[in-house]
């Protein structure tokens, strides 16, 4: 963090505490971390890992139990009913199911908020005129939003959000109920919102996807706690908590998994190494120059490669075949401007020391230690000084973490 | 035996305005206090705009004593009520205020189970938007259930006429004293006959307007 001013929201040792049949529990649990102003801030986790309480949080929809919580440099913890109407008035909020107005047409719907803050009827029928433009369904005002699709909808909750001009947009599971190919048009509309009129996003979401298309930074949540925190690229390449690289994984699926690898090595008995593909541009063709160079053959075996913040992300896994020495010197020559991981011959298998396999770690929501340290190799141990460094038992958000450089 | 309409028609016509009158009354009345009742023990609920465990379970106790006691019967107990109120325990005007009553509690169950089947994300969103409680009561909660409350407010119209039949037990007059006095204790089928058309024709009637606003409320 850069200062107090650019902090859009922070949050300061917050906890919220709901009291259940089964006793009080921390929906959110000690959590501190800011939002930068203009950013759009990612929060990922299973249901019931408390993001929605958290963002819930951010306009007081829920009051915190402890901690405090500052929107736009002003304290909003303990603040009475009316005072928190205004701070709710200067933040956007769209949803999962929508949740427009069935007995308003659409433009009576973006009008709402307006009525709320005491717009005269004039100048909010020139607002709902523009706002319908700028999500692109001028020509739906007087229908009814059950006439709408979901993608529609969403347009309209967006426009709704954005009519009193807030500076802070909460999306609460925007696209989850919206088809692949709509979530893009919705993500690229909050895109724009962040990009054309400055509006800080927060964006919720259990899918990756989401997090890698828009978002600048990302915070992950289980059980309450912030378990990793850092801009998307970062975590992205370098997942250090099991519920991060369970989200990556489901999304890149670019690694070989464990039972993969086995049968991979059934195949393709001889020397096989994954290459990572960072935003340095290693191009397979640069990976086959240092391999002909060497006299090496290889043939990329298992793969896949994605963008990540709009920046390629993913790996490479290759077959070798050649001398030891040949093999040998070929990985050096890699490794010395790319990542990788030398995962041996069938008879002699080097283990994949990130290998992730479904179901054998104790890393599933309802596990019982969320904190265990984690088994970091010595490249983790070097990413997370580069990424900023939370120890999971302990996250500290506020210790060097940079927006990322789009 | 030949029913004699001539001195029957002007008695029946007095009967269908006591009715008319007393069931105007009390559906307004009635119907404004128990959407009062019904909103009350909606937004007092756990979770909801008020949460107050306290004024939820009076009003849902309350409710709960009074909507059972048969109608005949609530009448007489609340007697001593009506007289300080009305100044009479006889006649139209001293029945359209236990009938108000009874209505008012019997509607407000209604109101409160259509708001509950009321999505709360409309309200959380309302909410997110700065809107006041009071507010988002008559500006989001009432227009969202607006097509459930006509349908329940024409299903107490019904409630209300069969209640109006009993008014003539305590003098109260109207379409089911008629049926009473003049066919079933003179032994008229016809008499009784013709006021029970009467009675179908006006529940239907209502029915059908009850069914055309809702379906306009609707509009989806």
């Amino acid at each position: 963090m850069s200062g107090t001013t650019s902090a859009m929201v922070r949050f300061s040792d917050v906890t919220k505490t709901f009291v259940g049949d089964n006793g009080p529990f921390n929906a959110v649990d000690g959590v501190t971390l800011d939002i930068t102003r203009g950013e759009i801030f990612g929060v990922i986790g299973y249901s019931g890992a408390g993001k929605s309480t958290l963002v819930r949080l951010i306009n007081a929809l829920e009051l915190t139990s402890g901690g405090t919580i500052e929107v736009d440099g002003r304290s909003i913890t303990g603040l009475p009913e009316g005072a928190l109407r205004e701070v709710r008035a200067g933040i956007g909020m769209i949803f999962q199911q929508f949740n427009l107005l069935s007995s308003r047409s659409i433009a009576g719907n973006i009008s709402y908020p307006l009525e709320v803050a005491r717009w005269p009827k004039a100048k909010r029928k020139a607002r709902v005129a523009e706002l319908l433009d700028f999500v692109g369904i001028s020509d739906k005002a007087k229908q009814r939003p059950s006439q709408l699709s979901g993608g529609q909808k969403q347009r309209v909750g967006i426009a709704r959000a954005l009519a009193t001009n807030p500076g802070i947009l909460l999306a609460d599971e925007a696209t989850s109920a919206l088809d692949p190919e709509t979530t893009q048009d919705v993500l690229a509309l909050l895109k724009k919102v962040n990009a054309e009129l400055g509006i800080t996003v927060v964006v919720i979401t259990h899918e990756m996807d989401v997090v890698k298309t828009i978002c600048d930074r990302v915070a992950v949540m289980e059980r309450g706690k912030v378990v990793e925190l850092g801009d998307v690229y970062s975590v992205f390449a370098n997942p250090r908590h099991p519920a991060t690289r369970r989200f990556v994984e489901a999304t890149i699926k670019d690694r070989p998994s464990k039972d993969a690898l086995e049968r991979l090595r059934r195949r393709h008995p001889h020397h096989l190494i994954t290459v990572s593909v960072h935003e340095d541009g290693t191009s397979g063709g640069r990976i086959t120059d240092v391999l002909s160079a060497n006299s090496v053959q290889g043939s990329i075996i298992f793969g896949g490669i994605s963008e990540v913040t709009e920046r390629p992300f993913g790996s490479l896994t290759w077959e070798l075949v050649g001398t030891p020495a040949d093999i040998a010197r070929s990985i050096e020559t890699l490794k010395g401007y790319t990542r990788v991981v030398d995962l041996g011959t069938a008879e002699h298998p080097l283990a994949d020391p990130d290998a992730y396999a479904p179901g054998t770690e104790t890393d599933r929501p309802d596990a019982q230690s969320p904190s265990a340290p984690l088994p970091l190799d010595r490249l983790a141990a070097e990413n997370a000084a580069q990424i900023g460094g939370i120890d999971p038992g302990n996250p500290n958000p506020l210790g060097g973490f940079r927006k990322g450089n789009r | 035996m030949k029913t004699d309409w001539s001195q029957l028609w002007p008695k029946l016509v007095d009967s269908f305005g006591q009715t008319l009158q007393m069931v105007s009354v009390t559906l307004v009345v009635g119907g404004f206090f128990g959407l009062l009742i019904g909103l009350g023990l909606y937004v007092t609920r756990k979770g909801n705009l008020f949460p107050n465990a306290v004024v939820f379970n009076v009003l849902n106790v309350l409710v709960n004593i009074i909507r059972p006691i048969p109608f005949i019967i609530f009448i007489t107990a609340i007697r001593p009520v009506t007289l300080q109120l009305t100044g009479a325990t006889i006649g139209t005007g001293a029945v359209i205020f236990p009938m108000t009553v009874m209505a008012a509690f019997a509607f407000s169950r209604i109101v409160e189970q259509n708001l509950v089947a009321l999505d709360p994300g409309v309200v959380e969103a309302a909410r997110a938007m700065g809107a006041s409680r009071l507010r988002i009561i008559w500006s989001v909660i009432v227009p969202e259930a607006l097509a459930p409350l006509i349908l329940g407010f024409t299903f107490l119209f019904v409630g209300v006429v069969d209640m109006s039949a009993m008014a003539g037990a305590i003098g109260g007059g109207g379409l089911g004293d008629f049926a009473i006095r003049f066919g079933y204790q003179k032994f008229n089928n016809e008499v009784t006959l013709v006021t029970v058309i009467i009675i179908i024709l006006m529940v239907q009637a209502a029915q059908f307007i009850g069914n055309g606003l809702a379906k306009k409320a609707l509009r989806r």
